[in-house]
């Protein structure tokens, strides 16, 4: 019995205020990214997200481990989409959000770091020399786990690490795994090295 | 304790809220009760311990704001002029084209139209209309069954 069904007044979503995690899922040139930010501006996810179970999935993982206050909310975001789009689009070279590896386990911290300290624009490095670089030889293996699960994409760039005999010649021939995809991970590199990255996509 | 991301029930119950919330306190109060329903659900969040009821939670919220909104209204039109205390209507009617069904679920006693709108409007069952009212199961389930048959007995009269 549903006496009351037919009353339905104007009304609209609630307007609230900022809260510890604000995401936004973005359409960027190397595909659909989720994009959250905590309350200071530091940057938890740069995911991609290639359908919407996937981006279920890191919204419930943020929900579990930083804040269950998790709201979708454009414009705390704007600064990230920015860089991302100058980024991308080779205009620049840098970012200066910071990212937050509060969903990085020890080790992939100490994975992401170490890539972050030793592997600059346009350079690449292998599993193995990653490994060896933060004093975990035998590791390869691990790294290109860790690697596959950093939650800040492009921001951390795992898309320069490539396994061991891939080029030669300078010429890069399989560039392995990557969370966005192999034609994602061709188009960063092929940007970071500056040969048109921008029209091979 | 696994919470969904509090994004998730605003997209699934936004639309009740605003209706249990307009239900409640009018459409001039609706508005403001819902988002202050929101607003204070997003602060408590992190402390919700159970994520099985989450829309009931939400709507015994929403019920509080709107009986504290009612509240507030009368004190204010009382300090003005406390003769519009006795004349000023409960719950402001709803415009709603029903044949008056909303005018008379307006004069019930306060405790059967809460009741009523909780169980219909807001389609909760007698454990959570007992819960928002702070009562228990059987005696929402007698205040709803004593709303229903008033307001029975009121629209048959007009046949």
């Amino acid at each position: 019995m549903t006496l009351f069904d037919d009353f339905a007044p104007v009304v609209r979503p609630p307007e609230l205020p900022r809260t510890d995690i604000s995401y936004a899922v973005e359409d960027t040139a190397v595909g659909r990214l989720l994009l959250s930010v905590r309350p200071d501006g530091r940057l938890v996810t740069c995911a991609y997200v290639r359908s919407g179970d996937e981006e279920e999935a890191w919204l419930q993982r943020i929900s579990d481990v930083v804040s269950p206050r998790v709201l979708r909310a454009p414009s705390p975001l704007e600064g990230v989409r920015r860089e991302l789009d100058d980024y991308l689009g080779g205009r620049s070279t840098r970012f200066t959000v910071r990212p937050d590896l509060v969903l990085a386990s020890a080790f992939q911290r100490s994975v992401l770091e170490g890539l972050v300290a030793s592997v600059g624009y346009g350079s690449s490095t292998t599993y193995g020399a990653l490994a060896a670089a933060i004093e975990r030889p035998k590791a390869s293996r691990a790294v290109g786990t860790a690697l596959g699960a950093n939650p800040v994409c492009v921001v951390i760039p795992c898309h320069r690490v490539l396994p061991a005999g891939s080029s030669a010649d300078g010429q890069v021939r399989n560039v392995g795994g990557y969370a966005g995809g192999p034609a994602a991970k061709e188009y960063l590199l092929r940007l970071e090295s500056g040969s048109s990255g921008r029209s091979s996509r | 304790m696994s919470l969904p991301p509090f994004q998730t029930l605003v997209d699934a119950h936004w639309r009740d809220v605003a209706r249990l919330a307009h239900a409640l306190a009018g459409p001039n109060l609706g508005d403001d009760v819902a988002q202050q329903a929101w607003a204070q659900a997003l602060a408590a969040y992190p402390r919700v311990t159970s994520a099985r009821n989450l829309r009931g939670w939400l709507l015994t919220i929403t019920h509080r704001c709107a009986m504290d909104a009612h509240r507030a209204g009368r004190r204010t039109v009382a300090h003005e002029d406390p003769a519009a205390l006795a004349s000023a209507p409960a719950v402001p009617g709803p415009v709603a084209p029903d044949d008056g069904l909303w005018s008379r679920v307006d004069a019930l006693p306060s405790r059967q139209r809460e009741a009523v709108v909780l169980k219909y409007v807001a389609d909760l069952d007698h454990r959570a209309v007992a819960c928002a009212l702070d009562t228990t199961p059987a005696m929402s389930r007698r205040l709803v069954s004593d709303a229903l048959a008033a307001l029975r007995v009121d629209l048959e009269d007009l046949r």
